[in-house]
Protein backbone atom coordinates (compact mmCIF):
# COMPACT_ATOMS: atom_id res chain seq x y z
CA UNK A 1 0.00 0.00 0.00
CA UNK A 2 2.68 2.65 1.45
CA UNK A 3 4.62 2.23 -1.86
CA UNK A 4 1.89 1.81 -4.28
CA UNK A 5 1.31 5.25 -2.53
CA UNK A 6 4.70 6.48 -2.75
CA UNK A 7 4.87 5.91 -6.70
CA UNK A 8 1.96 7.48 -7.33
CA UNK A 9 3.34 10.47 -5.91
CA UNK A 10 6.42 10.45 -7.42
CA UNK A 11 5.11 9.55 -10.94
CA UNK A 12 2.60 12.81 -10.20
CA UNK A 13 5.45 14.68 -9.81
CA UNK A 14 7.32 13.70 -12.75
CA UNK A 15 4.06 14.36 -15.37
CA UNK A 16 3.14 17.56 -12.77
CA UNK A 17 6.97 18.22 -13.78
CA UNK A 18 6.84 17.82 -17.86
CA UNK A 19 3.86 19.30 -17.91
CA UNK A 20 4.98 22.44 -16.17
CA UNK A 21 8.00 22.45 -17.97
CA UNK A 22 6.41 22.07 -21.52
CA UNK A 23 4.17 24.56 -21.37
CA UNK A 24 7.10 26.93 -19.81
CA UNK A 25 9.27 26.23 -23.28
CA UNK A 26 6.26 27.38 -25.27
CA UNK A 27 5.77 30.91 -23.01
CA UNK A 28 9.63 31.10 -23.25
CA UNK A 29 9.65 30.84 -26.57
CA UNK A 30 6.94 33.04 -27.54
CA UNK A 31 8.36 35.81 -24.93
CA UNK A 32 11.65 35.47 -26.66
CA UNK A 33 10.49 36.28 -29.80
CA UNK A 34 8.36 39.09 -28.67
CA UNK A 35 11.15 40.63 -26.57
CA UNK A 36 13.82 40.55 -29.58
CA UNK A 37 11.05 41.49 -31.88
CA UNK A 38 10.33 44.34 -29.56
CA UNK A 39 13.88 45.67 -28.46
CA UNK A 40 15.34 45.53 -32.36
CA UNK A 41 12.21 46.62 -33.79
CA UNK A 42 11.52 50.06 -31.30
CA UNK A 43 14.84 51.34 -32.52
CA UNK A 44 13.83 51.32 -36.33
CA UNK A 45 10.61 52.56 -35.79
CA UNK A 46 10.47 56.91 -35.82
CA UNK A 47 8.82 59.38 -37.81
CA UNK A 48 10.32 58.56 -41.02
CA UNK A 49 9.69 55.00 -40.77
CA UNK A 50 6.15 55.84 -41.14
CA UNK A 51 6.51 58.53 -43.45
CA UNK A 52 9.29 58.18 -46.07
CA UNK A 53 10.36 55.78 -49.01
CA UNK A 54 12.69 52.89 -48.86
CA UNK A 55 16.27 54.67 -49.55
CA UNK A 56 18.39 53.46 -51.98
CA UNK A 57 20.91 50.19 -50.82
CA UNK A 58 24.27 51.48 -49.09
CA UNK A 59 22.26 54.92 -48.06
CA UNK A 60 21.22 55.52 -44.43
CA UNK A 61 17.80 56.64 -43.65
CA UNK A 62 14.71 56.23 -45.29
CA UNK A 63 11.06 54.48 -44.29
CA UNK A 64 8.58 51.87 -45.60
CA UNK A 65 5.69 54.22 -45.65
CA UNK A 66 4.66 52.89 -49.16
CA UNK A 67 5.01 49.09 -47.57
CA UNK A 68 2.84 50.05 -44.89
CA UNK A 69 0.48 51.40 -47.32
CA UNK A 70 0.56 48.69 -49.62
CA UNK A 71 0.13 46.26 -46.90
CA UNK A 72 -3.05 47.91 -45.29
CA UNK A 73 -4.65 48.68 -48.81
CA UNK A 74 -4.01 44.78 -49.81
CA UNK A 75 -5.50 43.75 -46.35
CA UNK A 76 -8.60 46.18 -46.70
CA UNK A 77 -9.26 44.84 -50.45
CA UNK A 78 -8.74 41.18 -49.39
CA UNK A 79 -11.11 41.83 -46.82
CA UNK A 80 -13.73 43.66 -49.01
CA UNK A 81 -13.47 40.56 -51.29
CA UNK A 82 -13.90 37.90 -48.77
CA UNK A 83 -16.36 39.32 -45.80
CA UNK A 84 -19.34 39.88 -48.08
CA UNK A 85 -18.44 36.03 -49.85
CA UNK A 86 -18.06 34.89 -46.69
CA UNK A 87 -20.84 35.78 -44.70
CA UNK A 88 -23.17 34.87 -47.56
CA UNK A 89 -21.83 31.66 -47.85
CA UNK A 90 -21.62 30.79 -44.49
CA UNK A 91 -25.28 31.84 -44.01
CA UNK A 92 -26.32 29.11 -46.99
CA UNK A 93 -24.48 26.90 -44.91
CA UNK A 94 -26.17 27.13 -41.29
CA UNK A 95 -29.24 28.23 -43.10
CA UNK A 96 -30.45 26.50 -46.06
CA UNK A 97 -27.88 24.00 -46.30
CA UNK A 98 -27.81 21.41 -43.22
CA UNK A 99 -28.32 18.90 -44.58
CA UNK A 100 -28.05 18.60 -48.60
CA UNK A 101 -25.00 17.22 -50.45
CA UNK A 102 -23.81 20.64 -51.88
CA UNK A 103 -23.78 21.88 -48.67
CA UNK A 104 -21.62 19.34 -48.17
CA UNK A 105 -19.52 19.73 -50.37
CA UNK A 106 -18.94 23.06 -49.78
CA UNK A 107 -18.26 22.59 -45.97
CA UNK A 108 -15.34 19.89 -47.09
CA UNK A 109 -13.96 22.22 -49.39
CA UNK A 110 -13.56 25.29 -47.27
CA UNK A 111 -11.88 23.14 -44.58
CA UNK A 112 -9.57 22.13 -47.06
CA UNK A 113 -8.95 25.72 -48.14
CA UNK A 114 -8.16 26.48 -44.40
CA UNK A 115 -5.67 24.23 -43.88
CA UNK A 116 -4.31 24.35 -47.37
CA UNK A 117 -0.12 26.15 -47.60
CA UNK A 118 -0.60 29.58 -48.79
CA UNK A 119 2.38 29.35 -50.68
CA UNK A 120 -0.16 27.04 -53.13
CA UNK A 121 -2.58 29.58 -53.39
CA UNK A 122 -0.08 32.37 -54.03
CA UNK A 123 1.01 30.01 -56.90
CA UNK A 124 -2.66 29.75 -58.27
CA UNK A 125 -3.44 33.11 -58.36
CA UNK A 126 -0.29 33.75 -60.26
CA UNK A 127 -1.38 31.02 -62.76
CA UNK A 128 -4.78 32.65 -63.19
CA UNK A 129 -4.00 36.35 -62.60
CA UNK A 130 -0.74 37.21 -62.52
CA UNK A 131 0.12 35.36 -66.02
CA UNK A 132 -3.51 36.02 -67.57
CA UNK A 133 -2.36 40.08 -66.76
CA UNK A 134 0.89 39.98 -67.41
CA UNK A 135 2.14 41.37 -64.47
CA UNK A 136 2.48 41.44 -61.14
CA UNK A 137 -0.06 43.29 -59.06
CA UNK A 138 -1.32 44.68 -55.74
CA UNK A 139 -4.76 43.14 -56.95
CA UNK A 140 -3.55 39.82 -57.50
CA UNK A 141 -1.98 40.02 -53.82
CA UNK A 142 -5.95 40.81 -52.65
CA UNK A 143 -7.04 37.88 -54.15
CA UNK A 144 -4.81 36.14 -52.82
CA UNK A 145 -5.48 37.09 -49.35
CA UNK A 146 -8.58 36.73 -49.86
CA UNK A 147 -8.56 33.31 -51.13
CA UNK A 148 -6.98 32.34 -47.73
CA UNK A 149 -9.43 34.75 -45.44
CA UNK A 150 -12.52 33.11 -47.10
CA UNK A 151 -12.55 29.73 -45.86
CA UNK A 152 -11.78 31.09 -42.44
CA UNK A 153 -14.97 33.84 -42.34
CA UNK A 154 -17.21 30.97 -43.81
CA UNK A 155 -16.36 28.51 -41.41
CA UNK A 156 -16.97 31.15 -38.34
CA UNK A 157 -20.12 32.86 -40.02
CA UNK A 158 -21.63 28.96 -39.97
CA UNK A 159 -20.51 28.10 -36.80
CA UNK A 160 -21.44 31.80 -34.85
CA UNK A 161 -25.19 31.37 -36.69
CA UNK A 162 -25.92 27.38 -35.32
CA UNK A 163 -24.71 28.57 -32.25
CA UNK A 164 -28.35 31.35 -32.17
CA UNK A 165 -30.44 28.64 -30.81
CA UNK A 166 -33.14 27.85 -33.15
CA UNK A 167 -35.98 29.14 -30.74
CA UNK A 168 -34.83 32.69 -31.42
CA UNK A 169 -35.48 32.09 -35.34
CA UNK A 170 -38.85 30.98 -34.74
CA UNK A 171 -39.60 33.49 -32.08
CA UNK A 172 -38.64 35.84 -34.64
CA UNK A 173 -40.69 34.29 -37.79
CA UNK A 174 -43.85 33.68 -34.95
CA UNK A 175 -44.07 37.62 -34.53
CA UNK A 176 -45.15 37.44 -38.75
CA UNK A 177 -40.92 38.46 -39.77
CA UNK A 178 -40.21 37.57 -43.24
CA UNK A 179 -36.86 35.08 -42.99
CA UNK A 180 -34.93 37.74 -44.34
CA UNK A 181 -35.47 40.38 -41.67
CA UNK A 182 -35.72 37.49 -39.09
CA UNK A 183 -32.32 36.86 -40.12
CA UNK A 184 -30.72 40.27 -40.66
CA UNK A 185 -32.10 41.79 -37.37
CA UNK A 186 -32.38 38.99 -34.81
CA UNK A 187 -29.81 36.12 -36.26
CA UNK A 188 -27.16 38.39 -37.00
CA UNK A 189 -27.07 40.72 -34.34
CA UNK A 190 -27.23 37.99 -32.05
CA UNK A 191 -23.92 36.43 -33.67
CA UNK A 192 -22.54 39.70 -34.25
CA UNK A 193 -19.56 39.41 -31.35
CA UNK A 194 -18.58 35.42 -33.02
CA UNK A 195 -18.34 36.73 -36.31
CA UNK A 196 -16.17 39.70 -35.85
CA UNK A 197 -13.81 38.09 -33.79
CA UNK A 198 -13.61 35.77 -36.69
CA UNK A 199 -13.65 37.73 -39.73
CA UNK A 200 -10.87 40.26 -37.43
CA UNK A 201 -8.76 37.18 -36.77
CA UNK A 202 -8.91 36.25 -40.55
CA UNK A 203 -7.41 40.12 -41.22
CA UNK A 204 -5.04 39.24 -38.07
CA UNK A 205 -3.83 36.37 -39.79
CA UNK A 206 -3.63 37.08 -43.85
CA UNK A 207 -1.93 40.33 -42.35
CA UNK A 208 0.92 38.44 -42.02
CA UNK A 209 1.25 36.58 -44.65
CA UNK A 210 4.39 36.27 -47.00
CA UNK A 211 4.10 33.71 -49.59
CA UNK A 212 1.09 34.46 -51.47
CA UNK A 213 2.44 37.71 -51.97
CA UNK A 214 5.93 36.96 -53.56
CA UNK A 215 4.12 35.54 -56.28
CA UNK A 216 1.36 38.01 -56.73
CA UNK A 217 1.84 41.47 -55.60
CA UNK A 218 5.40 41.11 -55.52
CA UNK A 219 7.37 44.88 -53.94
CA UNK A 220 7.69 47.61 -55.25
CA UNK A 221 10.46 50.82 -53.63
CA UNK A 222 7.81 53.25 -54.48
CA UNK A 223 4.53 54.50 -54.03
CA UNK A 224 1.27 52.86 -55.15
CA UNK A 225 -0.24 54.46 -58.53
CA UNK A 226 -2.95 51.60 -59.00
CA UNK A 227 -3.99 48.25 -57.80
CA UNK A 228 -2.64 47.16 -61.83
CA UNK A 229 1.16 47.61 -60.63
CA UNK A 230 3.54 45.68 -58.29
CA UNK A 231 2.61 46.63 -54.79
CA UNK A 232 4.69 46.87 -51.97
CA UNK A 233 3.88 45.35 -48.28
CA UNK A 234 5.46 44.86 -44.98
CA UNK A 235 5.81 40.98 -45.31
CA UNK A 236 7.85 40.71 -48.62
CA UNK A 237 9.64 43.49 -47.66
CA UNK A 238 10.88 42.72 -44.48
CA UNK A 239 11.97 38.95 -46.35
CA UNK A 240 14.17 41.19 -48.51
CA UNK A 241 15.40 43.67 -46.31
CA UNK A 242 16.75 40.48 -43.69
CA UNK A 243 18.21 38.85 -46.20
CA UNK A 244 20.33 42.11 -47.64
CA UNK A 245 23.74 42.71 -46.57
CA UNK A 246 22.59 46.28 -45.69
CA UNK A 247 22.39 47.03 -41.94
CA UNK A 248 19.90 50.27 -42.48
CA UNK A 249 17.71 47.95 -43.86
CA UNK A 250 18.46 45.18 -41.73
CA UNK A 251 16.87 47.91 -39.29
CA UNK A 252 14.07 48.40 -41.20
CA UNK A 253 13.26 44.86 -41.39
CA UNK A 254 13.20 44.65 -37.99
CA UNK A 255 10.69 47.48 -37.66
CA UNK A 256 8.34 45.78 -39.82
CA UNK A 257 8.55 42.97 -38.51
CA UNK A 258 8.05 44.94 -35.03
CA UNK A 259 5.05 46.58 -36.61
CA UNK A 260 3.06 43.43 -37.88
CA UNK A 261 3.72 41.78 -34.58
CA UNK A 262 1.96 44.76 -32.52
CA UNK A 263 -1.10 45.19 -35.09
CA UNK A 264 -1.64 40.98 -34.82
CA UNK A 265 -1.12 41.13 -31.38
CA UNK A 266 -3.46 44.22 -30.68
CA UNK A 267 -6.39 43.26 -33.09
CA UNK A 268 -6.01 39.40 -31.01
CA UNK A 269 -6.39 41.28 -27.83
CA UNK A 270 -9.41 43.25 -28.74
CA UNK A 271 -11.18 40.07 -30.21
CA UNK A 272 -10.13 38.64 -26.47
CA UNK A 273 -11.43 41.76 -24.74
CA UNK A 274 -15.09 41.48 -26.84
CA UNK A 275 -15.37 37.46 -26.58
CA UNK A 276 -15.06 37.91 -22.75
CA UNK A 277 -17.56 40.95 -22.73
CA UNK A 278 -19.76 38.92 -24.83
CA UNK A 279 -19.64 36.13 -22.18
CA UNK A 280 -20.43 38.37 -19.50
CA UNK A 281 -23.49 39.64 -21.08
CA UNK B 1 -65.69 23.68 -48.56
CA UNK B 2 -63.15 26.44 -47.24
CA UNK B 3 -66.29 28.20 -46.92
CA UNK B 4 -67.34 26.33 -44.18
CA UNK B 5 -68.19 28.46 -40.80
CA UNK B 6 -67.71 26.85 -37.18
CA UNK B 7 -69.94 24.55 -36.25
CA UNK B 8 -70.24 26.76 -32.83
CA UNK B 9 -70.40 30.60 -32.83
CA UNK B 10 -68.20 30.55 -30.15
CA UNK B 11 -65.28 29.31 -31.42
CA UNK B 12 -62.28 31.11 -32.57
CA UNK B 13 -60.60 28.35 -34.30
CA UNK B 14 -62.22 25.35 -35.56
CA UNK B 15 -59.95 22.25 -36.04
CA UNK B 16 -61.42 19.80 -38.62
CA UNK B 17 -59.85 16.06 -39.27
CA UNK B 18 -55.96 17.77 -38.68
CA UNK B 19 -53.84 14.78 -39.53
CA UNK B 20 -49.59 15.73 -39.49
CA UNK B 21 -46.33 14.31 -40.72
CA UNK B 22 -43.03 14.06 -40.55
CA UNK B 23 -42.00 12.76 -43.36
CA UNK B 24 -43.78 9.44 -43.60
CA UNK B 25 -44.73 9.23 -39.65
CA UNK B 26 -47.98 10.37 -38.88
CA UNK B 27 -48.24 12.04 -35.22
CA UNK B 28 -51.54 14.17 -35.30
CA UNK B 29 -54.51 11.75 -36.44
CA UNK B 30 -57.79 12.73 -36.95
CA UNK B 31 -58.13 16.08 -34.43
CA UNK B 32 -61.05 17.99 -34.17
CA UNK B 33 -61.99 21.02 -31.80
CA UNK B 34 -63.17 23.89 -31.33
CA UNK B 35 -61.21 26.76 -29.68
CA UNK B 36 -63.41 29.20 -27.95
CA UNK B 37 -63.07 33.13 -28.10
CA UNK B 38 -61.65 34.78 -24.78
CA UNK B 39 -61.62 31.49 -23.03
CA UNK B 40 -58.40 29.61 -21.76
CA UNK B 41 -57.75 26.61 -23.39
CA UNK B 42 -55.23 23.92 -22.36
CA UNK B 43 -53.37 20.80 -23.94
CA UNK B 44 -52.61 18.22 -21.21
CA UNK B 45 -51.11 15.21 -21.99
CA UNK B 46 -47.63 13.24 -21.61
CA UNK B 47 -44.44 13.93 -23.24
CA UNK B 48 -44.64 13.19 -27.81
CA UNK B 49 -47.90 13.04 -27.82
CA UNK B 50 -48.35 15.74 -30.02
CA UNK B 51 -49.66 18.82 -28.85
CA UNK B 52 -47.07 21.13 -29.51
CA UNK B 53 -47.01 19.74 -33.03
CA UNK B 54 -50.40 20.70 -32.98
CA UNK B 55 -50.77 24.15 -31.93
CA UNK B 56 -47.56 24.63 -34.06
CA UNK B 57 -49.98 24.27 -36.94
CA UNK B 58 -52.22 27.08 -35.96
CA UNK B 59 -49.21 29.39 -36.98
CA UNK B 60 -47.69 27.38 -39.67
CA UNK B 61 -44.55 27.47 -37.60
CA UNK B 62 -44.33 23.60 -39.23
CA UNK B 63 -43.66 25.01 -42.54
CA UNK B 64 -40.07 25.81 -41.53
CA UNK B 65 -39.04 22.43 -42.02
CA UNK B 66 -38.77 20.07 -44.69
CA UNK B 67 -41.35 16.68 -44.66
CA UNK B 68 -43.45 18.71 -42.26
CA UNK B 69 -46.94 18.90 -43.34
CA UNK B 70 -50.26 19.00 -42.52
CA UNK B 71 -53.72 17.64 -43.38
CA UNK B 72 -57.21 18.74 -42.64
CA UNK B 73 -58.72 22.34 -42.18
CA UNK B 74 -57.97 24.92 -39.43
CA UNK B 75 -60.69 27.36 -39.37
CA UNK B 76 -59.42 31.06 -38.37
CA UNK B 77 -62.67 33.67 -38.49
CA UNK B 78 -63.80 31.29 -40.96
CA UNK B 79 -61.07 31.05 -43.24
CA UNK B 80 -59.01 27.97 -43.89
CA UNK B 81 -55.58 29.26 -42.31
CA UNK B 82 -53.93 25.72 -43.78
CA UNK B 83 -54.63 27.10 -47.23
CA UNK B 84 -51.51 27.82 -48.33
CA UNK B 85 -53.07 30.75 -50.37
CA UNK B 86 -53.10 32.51 -47.24
CA UNK B 87 -49.29 33.91 -46.72
CA UNK B 88 -48.12 32.83 -43.57
CA UNK B 89 -46.92 36.33 -42.10
CA UNK B 90 -49.74 37.11 -42.24
CA UNK B 91 -51.31 34.44 -40.13
CA UNK B 92 -48.98 34.70 -37.80
CA UNK B 93 -50.11 38.58 -37.53
CA UNK B 94 -53.07 37.06 -35.90
CA UNK B 95 -51.27 34.37 -34.35
CA UNK B 96 -49.21 34.96 -31.74
CA UNK B 97 -46.67 32.41 -29.82
CA UNK B 98 -45.04 32.18 -26.83
CA UNK B 99 -41.99 29.59 -26.58
CA UNK B 100 -40.71 27.36 -23.90
CA UNK B 101 -37.59 29.00 -23.01
CA UNK B 102 -37.28 32.98 -23.41
CA UNK B 103 -36.23 34.45 -26.06
CA UNK B 104 -35.49 38.01 -25.86
CA UNK B 105 -34.10 39.26 -29.15
CA UNK B 106 -30.76 40.61 -28.68
CA UNK B 107 -32.06 44.18 -28.38
CA UNK B 108 -33.04 46.97 -26.43
CA UNK B 109 -36.06 46.07 -24.08
CA UNK B 110 -37.96 48.74 -26.02
CA UNK B 111 -36.77 47.64 -29.49
CA UNK B 112 -37.90 43.80 -28.37
CA UNK B 113 -40.97 45.03 -28.56
CA UNK B 114 -40.47 47.87 -30.92
CA UNK B 115 -39.58 45.51 -33.35
CA UNK B 116 -42.92 43.76 -34.14
CA UNK B 117 -44.50 46.78 -34.58
CA UNK B 118 -42.10 47.82 -36.63
CA UNK B 119 -43.16 44.94 -39.07
CA UNK B 120 -47.00 45.43 -39.38
CA UNK B 121 -45.30 49.42 -40.41
CA UNK B 122 -45.72 50.89 -37.77
CA UNK B 123 -43.44 54.15 -38.19
CA UNK B 124 -44.65 57.19 -36.21
CA UNK B 125 -42.25 57.36 -33.13
CA UNK B 126 -44.60 58.27 -30.74
CA UNK B 127 -47.46 55.71 -31.33
CA UNK B 128 -44.77 53.16 -31.39
CA UNK B 129 -43.69 54.92 -28.00
CA UNK B 130 -47.48 54.38 -26.57
CA UNK B 131 -47.60 50.91 -27.96
CA UNK B 132 -44.97 49.82 -26.58
CA UNK B 133 -45.29 51.25 -22.97
CA UNK B 134 -48.99 49.64 -23.61
CA UNK B 135 -48.25 45.83 -24.10
CA UNK B 136 -45.62 46.33 -21.20
CA UNK B 137 -48.44 47.73 -19.31
CA UNK B 138 -50.24 44.41 -20.55
CA UNK B 139 -47.76 41.93 -20.04
CA UNK B 140 -47.82 43.44 -16.19
CA UNK B 141 -43.79 44.40 -16.57
CA UNK B 142 -44.03 47.90 -16.99
CA UNK B 143 -42.83 48.85 -13.20
CA UNK B 144 -40.30 46.66 -13.42
CA UNK B 145 -38.97 47.68 -16.76
CA UNK B 146 -39.95 51.14 -17.03
CA UNK B 147 -36.57 52.64 -15.99
CA UNK B 148 -34.29 50.50 -18.26
CA UNK B 149 -36.02 50.32 -21.51
CA UNK B 150 -32.87 51.17 -22.68
CA UNK B 151 -31.26 47.78 -21.57
CA UNK B 152 -30.62 44.44 -23.09
CA UNK B 153 -33.88 42.50 -23.05
CA UNK B 154 -31.06 39.37 -21.58
CA UNK B 155 -30.86 41.85 -18.73
CA UNK B 156 -34.27 40.39 -17.23
CA UNK B 157 -34.62 37.48 -14.98
CA UNK B 158 -36.28 34.21 -16.76
CA UNK B 159 -39.71 35.27 -15.98
CA UNK B 160 -39.51 38.54 -17.03
CA UNK B 161 -38.28 38.00 -19.78
CA UNK B 162 -41.15 35.24 -20.49
CA UNK B 163 -43.39 38.46 -19.79
CA UNK B 164 -41.38 40.33 -21.97
CA UNK B 165 -41.76 37.96 -24.89
CA UNK B 166 -45.45 37.69 -23.87
CA UNK B 167 -45.60 42.15 -24.11
CA UNK B 168 -43.64 41.35 -27.40
CA UNK B 169 -46.76 38.68 -28.63
CA UNK B 170 -49.70 40.96 -27.39
CA UNK B 171 -48.08 44.56 -28.54
CA UNK B 172 -49.28 43.26 -32.27
CA UNK B 173 -52.60 42.88 -31.43
CA UNK B 174 -52.93 38.72 -32.17
CA UNK B 175 -56.41 37.35 -31.89
CA UNK B 176 -54.82 34.36 -30.58
CA UNK B 177 -52.22 33.61 -28.29
CA UNK B 178 -50.30 30.03 -28.58
CA UNK B 179 -48.06 29.35 -25.17
CA UNK B 180 -45.92 26.36 -25.27
CA UNK B 181 -44.99 25.15 -21.77
CA UNK B 182 -44.56 28.69 -20.89
CA UNK B 183 -43.39 28.11 -17.56
CA UNK B 184 -41.29 24.82 -18.09
CA UNK B 185 -38.19 27.03 -17.27
CA UNK B 186 -39.60 29.56 -14.35
CA UNK B 187 -39.39 28.85 -10.53
CA UNK B 188 -42.80 28.73 -8.62
CA UNK B 189 -43.36 32.93 -8.60
CA UNK B 190 -42.62 33.59 -11.60
CA UNK B 191 -45.23 30.91 -12.71
CA UNK B 192 -48.39 32.47 -10.47
CA UNK B 193 -47.37 35.88 -12.29
CA UNK B 194 -47.81 34.41 -15.91
CA UNK B 195 -50.87 32.83 -14.62
CA UNK B 196 -52.08 35.78 -13.17
CA UNK B 197 -51.12 37.25 -16.52
CA UNK B 198 -53.08 34.35 -18.48
CA UNK B 199 -55.94 35.03 -16.50
CA UNK B 200 -56.18 38.74 -17.24
CA UNK B 201 -55.31 38.42 -21.23
CA UNK B 202 -58.35 36.43 -21.26
CA UNK B 203 -60.18 39.46 -21.53
CA UNK B 204 -59.03 40.68 -24.99
CA UNK B 205 -57.42 37.14 -26.48
CA UNK B 206 -58.48 33.54 -26.92
CA UNK B 207 -54.96 31.26 -25.60
CA UNK B 208 -54.03 28.21 -26.08
CA UNK B 209 -51.34 26.77 -23.85
CA UNK B 210 -49.83 23.77 -23.85
CA UNK B 211 -48.42 22.26 -20.47
CA UNK B 212 -47.20 19.59 -18.63
CA UNK B 213 -48.14 20.47 -15.29
CA UNK B 214 -51.76 19.39 -14.82
CA UNK B 215 -52.22 21.94 -11.91
CA UNK B 216 -51.54 24.62 -14.16
CA UNK B 217 -54.20 23.43 -16.56
CA UNK B 218 -56.66 22.81 -13.92
CA UNK B 219 -56.08 26.43 -12.31
CA UNK B 220 -55.26 28.74 -15.75
CA UNK B 221 -57.73 27.23 -17.85
CA UNK B 222 -61.75 26.86 -19.19
CA UNK B 223 -61.41 24.07 -21.23
CA UNK B 224 -59.12 21.37 -21.96
CA UNK B 225 -58.23 18.94 -24.27
CA UNK B 226 -56.28 15.37 -23.57
CA UNK B 227 -53.85 14.46 -26.01
CA UNK B 228 -52.84 10.58 -26.20
CA UNK B 229 -50.01 9.76 -28.96
CA UNK B 230 -51.62 11.77 -31.37
CA UNK B 231 -55.26 11.51 -30.58
CA UNK B 232 -57.56 14.04 -29.07
CA UNK B 233 -58.89 11.28 -26.14
CA UNK B 234 -60.79 14.09 -24.58
CA UNK B 235 -62.14 17.67 -25.09
CA UNK B 236 -64.11 19.79 -22.83
CA UNK B 237 -64.54 21.95 -19.79
CA UNK B 238 -61.86 21.98 -17.63
CA UNK B 239 -63.80 21.68 -14.61
CA UNK B 240 -65.44 18.84 -16.21
CA UNK B 241 -62.35 17.07 -17.21
CA UNK B 242 -60.90 17.10 -13.90
CA UNK B 243 -63.43 16.56 -11.96
CA UNK B 244 -65.99 13.44 -13.81
CA UNK B 245 -63.73 12.48 -16.98
CA UNK B 246 -65.58 10.24 -18.90
CA UNK B 247 -62.58 8.73 -20.88
CA UNK B 248 -60.95 5.97 -18.66
CA UNK B 249 -57.17 7.12 -20.76
CA UNK B 250 -58.12 10.37 -19.44
CA UNK B 251 -58.79 9.73 -16.00
CA UNK B 252 -55.43 7.59 -15.59
CA UNK B 253 -53.68 10.35 -16.90
CA UNK B 254 -54.57 12.93 -14.74
CA UNK B 255 -54.77 11.04 -11.44
CA UNK B 256 -51.43 10.49 -11.78
CA UNK B 257 -51.49 6.12 -12.96
CA UNK B 258 -49.15 7.37 -15.51
CA UNK B 259 -47.75 10.04 -18.17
Amino acid sequence: MVSNRKRRVIINGIVMLASTMAAMTGIVVLAWILLDVGIKGMGAINWSFFTELPSPPGMSGGGLANAIMGTLIMTVVAALIAIPMGVLAGTYLSEFGKTNAFANVVRSLSDILVSAPSIVIGVFVYLVIVKTMGNFSGLAGAVALAIIMLPVVVRTTEEMLRLVPNEMREAGLALGSPYWKMMLFIIFRAAKAGMITGVMLAVARIAGETAPLLFTALNSPYWMKSLNEPMANLTVTLFNYAMSPYDDWHALAWGAAFLITMSVLVVTIIMRFIVRTRRVN
Amino acid sequence: MSDKKPLNPDSRLSIRNLNFFYGDKQVLFDNSLEIIKNKVTAFIGPSGCGKSTHIRCYNRMFSLYKGHRAEGEIFLDGENILDPQIPALNLRHRVGMIFQKPTPFPMSIFDNIAYGLKLHGIKNNAEIEDKVEKALRGAAIWDEVKDMLKKPGTALSGGQQQRLCIARAIAVEPEVILMDEPCSALDPIATAKIEELIDELKQEYTIVIVTHNMQQAARASDFTAYFYLGDVIEYGKTSEIFTAPKDERTEDYITGRFG
